[in-house]
């Protein structure tokens, strides 16, 4: 079960495989993001070398889903054809306090009319959609209990 | 080390439209807009389109300048300019790009023009059905963010949020354009004014943006005639004058997923301080401003970066009765702007701020010698200019 309606676009791995450790992780459960081995920096979204040091040496690490709500908005105008009739649906851009304040867009779990607030805790959930042609699986967040 | 400055050194002197439509409207091909909108402003510049030998762009227009020339039957064709970036973030930008060609001798008589025919091609706030996404989109489309209402929607609502900013804010931003379309028969919201009411009755497109916070989708085109200050007066309008331009966007701007140290930005932050340092001028000089609406949150953000208001002030000074010409505070979007007069992705502004100082607009503020055109915010890059008249020299 997904939180959106099936026919939005599937990710997929980008050509040049910088972005394969993250979407493989995500199939497994686990939620990886790129730090510099020479510096330490966090980074994210994936580049090939660290902003802060330009260290070649990027490595792929599991982090705990745990995070903050930075940022959201409410989307009510379905601007795609999967979404012409569902209604609301909340996006969240949330903060990775254990990983460098790193920031992850995804969808709220729960009442789409629920009230938002920046600050909250959220729990990072995993979203398999097995059926796509490529499966992929995508990390949502709901209010941590 | 000499002074490295546009300062003075090259003028706008003619102006050109086609009709305004609404999106899908219109009845001519968007090259055929092009050419109008070009043979438009060589009319008012009092100019023979051969003469055109450069053209200046942005946002990836379709219109190649080659084929423009050809078709025109342009002597020459020396500078052919395309701004980085999409949206309307390169409109200053592609005025100063012509302005420096003109500036160092690689350009005579320069052309910037935008021709956008959005029923003809893709919708900027439609996304297109199925398929996959790699890259950066990967990791946003699949949780239903597409377009740049909800992309910036996340912006103004951190902002916000960090400042205590109330809807009314923004309210008053949407209503300023609104009321400036109402005396502007080209507008396409003429004759159809905006009322608070009705403002906070309209539906949410994505929070904290109404239908009425969000610019028009249009097919249209608009054209810029400059050439160097020497030749200004040559020709038979009053000059107006590039007195700065600044194009970029802060540190790391563009780092996926909304990862930019600055989000909650109209991008302006280390780019409006060069406009100021070459103007020779402050947000305090300026008479009349064209803030570009692709939404009214990008306005405020745009107007606190470059100094015309502080963010803590945004409540009080944002209120429709200081942003109105020919009286207010801050005379702002005197034609109606992106949201009521056309999306022209921000042209009509840089129009619009040569006829303030022409003293010809349809919101007319009195004397207008300095005006300010800030081109479309919280994209990467943006940009912003400062048009004078002849007495800033």
């Amino acid at each position: 079960m997904s939180y959106l309606p099936k026919g939005l676009p599937a990710p997929v791995t980008e050509t040049d495989k910088l972005d394969a450790p993250y979407w493989a992780g995500t199939r497994e459960g686990k939620l990886r993001v790129q730090r510099c081995a020479a510096c330490n920096t966090w980074q994210w979204g994936p580049e090939w070398l660290c902003h802060n040091c330009r260290s070649w040496d990027m490595r792929w690490v599991e982090v705990e889903g745990k995070g903050k709500i930075w940022t959201w908005t409410r989307c009510w105008h379905p601007v795609h054809p999967a979404l012409k009739g569902h209604g609301p649906y909340i996006a969240v851009l949330v903060e990775l306090p254990n990983a460098g304040n790193v920031r992850m867009l995804g969808n709220l779990l729960g009442d789409p009319e629920q009230p938002v607030r920046i600050g909250a805790p959220v729990e990072a959930v995993f979203e398999p959609h097995d059926d796509a042609a490529t499966p992929y699986t995508l990390v949502q967040w709901k209010l941590a209990t | 080390m000499a002074e490295r400055s546009l300062r003075g050194k090259v003028a706008v002197i003619g102006i050109g439209e086609t009709t305004y439509y609404k999106h899908s409207q219109s009845p001519d091909p968007e090259f055929i807009l092009a050419l109008k909108a070009i043979l438009a402003a060589c009319e008012d510049a009092g100019i023979n389109p051969q003469d055109i030998d450069s053209f200046a762009s942005y946002s990836n227009d379709r219109n190649d300048p080659s084929r423009i020339s050809a078709a025109l039957g342009c002597k020459e064709l020396r500078l052919s300019n395309m701004q980085w970036g999409g949206g309307g973030g390169g409109g200053a930008a592609a005025v100063g790009n012509a302005a420096a060609a003109i500036a160092t001798g690689q350009a005579e008589i320069a052309v910037v023009y935008r021709a956008l025919a959005q029923g003809q091609f893709q919708r900027f706030g439609q996304a297109q059905a199925g398929g996959t996404v790699a890259g950066d989109n990967a990791l946003i489309n699949p949780y239903g963010i597409f377009v740049p209402a909800q992309r910036f929607a996340l912006k103004i609502m951190r902002y916000m949020h960090d400042h205590g900013i109330k809807q009314e804010a923004l309210r008053a931003l949407a209503m300023a354009s609104y009321h400036h379309a109402q005396s502007n028969p080209r507008a396409v919201m003429y004759g159809r004014p905006l009322t608070e009411e009705a403002y906070d009755a309209s539906r949410w497109i994505s929070e904290p943006y109404h239908l009425f916070d969000c610019c028009q989708e249009n097919d249209g085109a608009a054209a810029l005639i400059l050439v160097s200050a020497e030749r200004a007066k040559d020709f038979k309008n009053k000059p107006a004058y590039v007195l700065a331009v600044a194009q970029g966007s802060d540190h790391r701007n563009a780092a996926r997923s909304f990862n930019a140290p600055e989000f909650a930005s109209a991008s302006f932050g280390p780019v409006a301080p060069h406009l100021w340092e070459m103007a020779k001028l402050g947000p305090k000089d300026v008479d009349v401003l064209q803030s570009y609406e692709n939404f009214t949150g990008g306005v405020l953000m745009s107007l606190t970066e470059h100094g015309f208001v502080k963010p803590e002030e945004c409540n009080e000074f944002l209120r429709l009765e200081n942003l109105l010409a020919p009286t207010g505070k801050l005379p702002l979007n005197t034609s109606g702007g992106n949201l009521a007069e056309c999306y022209m992705h921000g042209l009509e502004l840089q129009i619009e701020a040569v006829r303030q100082l022409r003293g010809t607009a349809t919101s007319q503020v009195p004397g207008a010698k300095v005006a300010g055109v800030i081109a479309g915010p919280m994209v990467t890059p943006v940009s912003t200019m400062i048009l004078g008249s002849e007495e800033t020299l």
